[in-house]
């Protein structure tokens, strides 16, 4: 448990975060003989290698990760989404599952339009998104909540596994999408559960920092229900 | 009579009561406040975003820009709101000095806005407007080699003083203004000076016994902004 502790001690720019022997991983430099942090995170340190985990900050676009954005213009190679990173996403035509005409763009994703989708190429200045997957998870959202969080907090809503989605899943009866960029499409049958689900998240992302946030997390569902 | 004993009671290298937060800003990506004494900064970091319009990009480097204003309310008289000479100036030093800790090589195409505003003035306002604007690029998330400090060292008469107030500032001596002014920002760790200003006479020799209070100075803001920003959760 000590150990546990020590691991999220949290580091500024700048504070000597290692000596040589390590070697520097994401957001750490060399600074003569000592490793350093270049952002305010927390310090992880594996074998060999040390790291430093954003604590806050706009949202860093990686391969792999479904966000949700929204689209901003349409051209005729493909649409412009903002997924609220520093740069603005692009989805090309290909990249959209099935045969769309070029005049045929708008009905299929308008502007204002938010969609589910996966970031398959980063580039140094830009970020390609497709809307092409073999479960058919990513979609146009058409109805629903959108809850805004921190994007460095998502792993925490998230849980190890999927757990304390799981549990705000079947607790309100909705159905949860977490964008890694920090937006969450909520969707159920009924208003009020989405509205319970965003209170969840909510609180949630307050208390990340806490210890035993599960067993809170399940207190503060239970508090809900017992308002009802 | 020379000026030994301070206004308010201070030793000579004493800081004014010092106080900072981080997040204090919800909509902006990261913020800072910073008081010194009767003098206090906020600041407001948004982005890294993209620029526009697009011929202001820069496709090897991001830019810093940093806009400088006093409230109105911010002093005995009220200043007239917007853009002055004097916030020009200041705008563009502490721009000036904040760039050579920020890696902007890293966000090409993109501008990163700091917004100080100064709420309440009581001189030294461009330090701490520093202070609390390397505390929000700290919050942003954008990466930094290093973190800055400032304060301004002053001269009255011939004593050497940390962090002066508007009193001092006005100092005089027989009649005639004795006091000079020379607000200094170094980084955290290699101690280079990246802002150096000085308003009225100093004798060269002098020079070195400034710098040497502007460090112990800016090391004791410096654990003030490291503690501030440890705080944030």
């Amino acid at each position: 448990m000590t150990e546990k502790k020590e691991k999220r001690e949290i580091v500024i720019p700048g504070e000597i975060i290692a000596s040589e022997e390590f070697l520097p991983g994401d957001w750490t430099m060399k600074q003569g003989k000592n490793i350093i942090s270049t952002r305010l995170g927390i310090v992880e340190k594996s074998d060999k290698l040390v790291k430093v985990i954003p604590l806050s900050g706009v949202y860093i676009p990686r391969y792999g990760n479904v966000v949700i954005g929204e689209v901003k213009d349409i051209t005729t190679a493909g649409w412009v989404v903002d997924v609220k990173g520093p740069y603005q996403a692009f989805l090309p035509l290909r990249e959209c599952p099935g045969f769309v005409e070029v005049s045929e763009m708008e009905n299929v994703y308008g502007i204002g339009d938010l969609l589910v989708t996966k970031i398959f190429n980063v580039g140094r200045t830009s970020v390609d998104l497709t809307m092409k997957s073999r479960d058919r998870s990513l979609n146009k959202i058409r109805e629903g909540t959108i809850v805004t969080v921190n994007p460095h907090r998502v792993p925490r809503v998230i849980g190890k596994e999927g757990s304390m989605i799981t549990l705000i899943k079947n607790a309100t009866k909705t159905n949860i999408t977490v964008g890694q960029n920090g937006l969450i499409w909520v969707s159920g049958e009924k208003v009020e559960s989405e509205l319970a689900a965003k209170k969840i998240i909510e609180f949630i992302v307050e208390n990340t920092t806490a210890d035993g946030l599960t067993e809170k997390v399940e207190k503060f569902i239970k508090d809900l229900e017992d308002k009802k | 009579m020379a000026y030994t004993k301070r206004f308010d009671g201070r030793k000579t290298d004493e800081l004014r009561e010092t106080s900072a937060k981080v997040g204090v800003v919800p909509n902006a990506d990261g913020s800072a406040i910073f008081q010194q004494g009767d003098t206090i900064a906020i600041a407001a970091v948004y982005g890294p975003k993209i620029l526009h319009p697009k011929n202001q990009q820069n496709p090897e480097k991001g830019v810093l820009r940093v806009h400088y204003n006093m409230l109105s309310f911010s002093v005995g008289e009220r200043i007239k709101p917007g853009v002055s000479r004097r916030s020009q100036e200041i705008s563009k030093v502490t721009e000036w000095a904040l760039a050579p800790v920020v890696m902007l090589e890293e966000l090409p195409g993109t501008v990163i806005d700091v917004h100080i505003n100064i709420l309440q003035a009581n001189a030294g306002t461009r330090c701490a407007g520093i202070n609390a604007a390397a505390m929000a690029l700290a919050h942003a998330g954008v990466p930094m080699k290093e973190m800055i400090s400032a304060v301004a060292i002053g001269q009255m008469g011939t004593t050497i003083v940390s962090d002066v107030t508007k009193e001092e500032e006005d100092y005089e001596e027989d009649g005639e203004k004795a006091a000079t002014d020379i607000p200094i920002a170094m980084l955290s760790n290699s101690e280079k000076i990246t802002l150096l200003q000085l308003d009225g006479q100093l004798p060269v020799k002098k020079m070195k016994e400034v710098l040497e209070a502007g460090r112990d100075a800016c090391k004791k803001l410096h654990e003030i902004q490291k503690n501030a920003l440890k705080e944030y959760k």
